[in-house]
């Protein structure tokens, strides 16, 4: 049994029809129970729980609080190789796009590694292109000793690997794993995957199960919102969420959010998600799911990201640079994978977090 | 008469005055955590040792405590024997003292405690000079076991973390107070004084509260609130008002007339 089973139970079923049958009494019921199933996760997420979200929001704050605590985690990210052999039609930084493509040196990784230690943050997000042959194992295993000197916690967003890979990384300092389906709409998903190794939807599908198998303590999963109807691929993401927790009970579960923005060499975003679709999607996550961890990156804006705290938001980068080097070695004109639009410094980032009432951890993880 | 007066807890070979513990997770502020420890006179204080950064230059979580309370490193993020040892070694090197409360969790779903690690755990802290607080699912025979394996109280949970359930583990509890030679520190779940006063009524010996101090509008008041209501069970307590009949006790109608 894996989540593939899940997909393929979902294959025959009518969102569309579902979602246009959902009742406002429908939306209250689910907002009033205290454990909610699937059908309540398609209720709050449905056009008609639009009308609902000052209630889910309260709702939404108090559980947050509750398993949480007034606090904000936060990371940031690191990219150390932006070399990519696969075709997404939606990215930057995929094969056919032409920039000048670099790798970070292990020298090099340190220097970034002390610059964003000296914000005082203490968990990071390593990211790579996927090209195995460019950032081979013994290279991201090297790269993990390196970061482990300066981070209490090391997060991968890579190319999806075998349980044997992970496990190698985890030996040498990882201990959380981030993995986006992209679009779980398997016909788009082909459609924007032509060719090369991420064409495997199921491969793709089970790298957080993999992960899980393998020892990560933590995984962190999510739709790219833009490729697929983002009613539906919330509802699949917040499923997918949902089965990890009960399948792995020592796993902490996260989801993320990305949009689409304008990326270089994309396509443009044929569902783009409203500010108002992004909030009912955390916020029906959150009732979904009250022990669920949900991310925000520096991709929303400032002043969305200050509202998005008392939302059901656990964790947010800060300061972060996406393009290679970013941060110690900067190159004016270096391609990004998507822009930043909330440019803040971490101590910018944490006075607001602090003004809004909550309290910045930049440490929550030890490696032993 | 027990001297009310004099009424400290005593946890390995230290003693406290106060029976409330509390915790340093979830405040909207560390700067909330003085004021708390100030106004409910709690002398003892839970910090993850995930959250504890040595290295910060500003911001590390021990400088907002004062040293006249004494510090319960947790090894939060523990999901095997193994890892809760390894995380209590790396407190004690750091400065945190000679305390420890075990907290081996393998379920993220409901936060519940794995007994069996915890044991395991506690057999091998007791032995290296720990005072090992295990933080534990209530069990009557677990309890025994971890009094065998050296710990120095147990700490049976109420209700899962952070659920403000209150003692929805009560009639287990209570087995556990009439049974444990340990003090019972009642940990996780207790969401208002009244349900503080309640523990300690029925004769916990301290009870542990996070949460429900952190997350209020006013730490400080919220402190002070639980630890008038654990001193106010804890002599509820002593004054035996607890001690309910199970039956009225007649002159012996039934049985009386054999006595003539």
């Amino acid at each position: 049994m894996t989540f593939l089973n899940e997909v393929r139970r979902l294959e025959s079923f009518s969102f569309e029809a579902y979602f246009n049958s959902v009742t406002a009494s429908d939306v209250q019921n689910s907002l009033n129970r205290d454990k909610l199933e699937p059908q309540d996760l398609l209720n709050l997420l449905s056009e008609q729980a639009e009308d609902f979200l000052e209630p889910m929001a309260q709702k939404a704050k108090q559980i947050t609080q509750q398993y949480f605590g007034r606090t904000i985690g936060l990371y940031a990210p690191l990219y150390i190789s932006d070399f990519c052999s696969n075709y997404c039609t939606y990215c930057g930084f995929n094969n056919v796009t032409e920039f000048r493509r670099s790798k970070l040196t292990l020298e090099q990784i340190e220097e970034e590694a002390k610059v964003i230690a000296a914000t005082g943050i203490r968990h990071v997000l390593v990211l790579t292109g996927d090209a195995p042959a460019k950032t081979p194992l013994p290279y991201l295993e090297a790269a993990m000793m390196i970061l482990k000197k300066h981070f209490s916690s090391i997060a991968l967003e890579m190319f999806p690997m075998d349980e044997d890979d992970y496990q190698a990384l985890i030996e040498a300092g990882a201990d959380s794993l981030t993995v986006y389906q992209e679009v779980y709409d398997q016909n788009i998903y082909k459609k924007v995957h032509p060719k090369g190794k991420k064409a495997d939807y199921e491969y793709r599908l089970l790298t957080p199960e993999r992960g899980a198998n393998a020892g990560f303590r933590a995984v962190n999963i999510g739709t790219l919102f833009g490729l697929g109807d983002p009613r539906i691929e919330a509802f699949m993401s917040g499923l997918h969420a949902k089965y990890l927790e009960q399948s792995y009970p020592n796993v902490e579960v996260s989801l993320s959010l990305p949009r689409m923005t304008k990326a270089e060499g994309g396509i443009a975003p044929r569902h783009i998600l409203s500010d108002i679709g992004f909030v009912q999607s955390m916020l029906a996550w959150r009732l979904f799911m009250p022990r669920l961890g949900i991310t925000v990156s520096t991709r929303e804006s400032a002043e969305f990201r200050d509202r998005l705290i008392h939302l059901g938001a656990t964790r947010y980068s800060a300061g972060s640079k996406t393009d290679v080097g970013g941060y110690a070695l900067r190159t004016s004109n270096a391609t990004v994978q998507f822009e930043v639009t909330d440019t803040r410094s971490v101590a910018e980032v944490t006075r607001m977090i602090r003004e809004n009432g909550y309290q910045p951890v930049f440490k929550d993880w030890e490696m032993f | 008469m027990p001297d009310t007066n004099n009424d400290p807890l005593r946890l390995g070979d230290v003693t406290f005055k106060s029976r409330l513990l509390t915790g340093t997770g979830k405040f909207a502020s560390k700067k909330l955590i003085a004021p708390m420890l100030e106004a409910s006179k709690s002398k003892m204080i839970t910090v993850a040792l995930r959250r504890v950064d040595p290295t910060a230059s500003k911001g590390n979580i021990l400088n907002y405590i004062p040293k006249s309370v004494t510090l319960l490193p947790n090894t939060s993020g523990a999901r095997t024997a193994d890892e809760a040892v390894r995380i209590a070694r790396i407190a004690r090197e750091t400065g945190c003292g000679k305390f420890i409360k075990i907290e081996v969790i393998t379920d993220m779903q409901y936060l519940l405690p794995d007994n069996y690690e915890t044991l395991k755990a506690t057999e091998t802290l007791a032995k290296e000079d720990f005072i090992v607080l295990p933080y534990m699912m209530p069990d009557i025979t677990v309890t025994k076991q971890l009094y065998d394996a050296g710990a120095a109280a147990v700490m049976p949970l109420g209700s899962p973390i952070g659920t403000n359930r209150g003692l929805e583990m009560k009639p287990i509890i209570k087995m556990i107070i009439e049974t444990s030679k340990l003090p019972v520190v009642v940990d996780a779940g207790i969401g208002r004084p009244s349900q503080a006063a309640e523990a300690m009524e029925m004769g916990a010996d301290a009870v542990l509260v996070n949460t429900a101090i952190a997350t209020s509008d006013d730490p400080a008041m919220a402190g002070k609130a639980f630890a008038m209501a654990v001193k106010a069970g804890r002599l509820g307590y002593l004054a035996n008002m607890a001690n309910k009949k199970k039956q009225a006790q007649a002159s012996s109608p039934l049985t009386g007339f054999l006595r003539g």
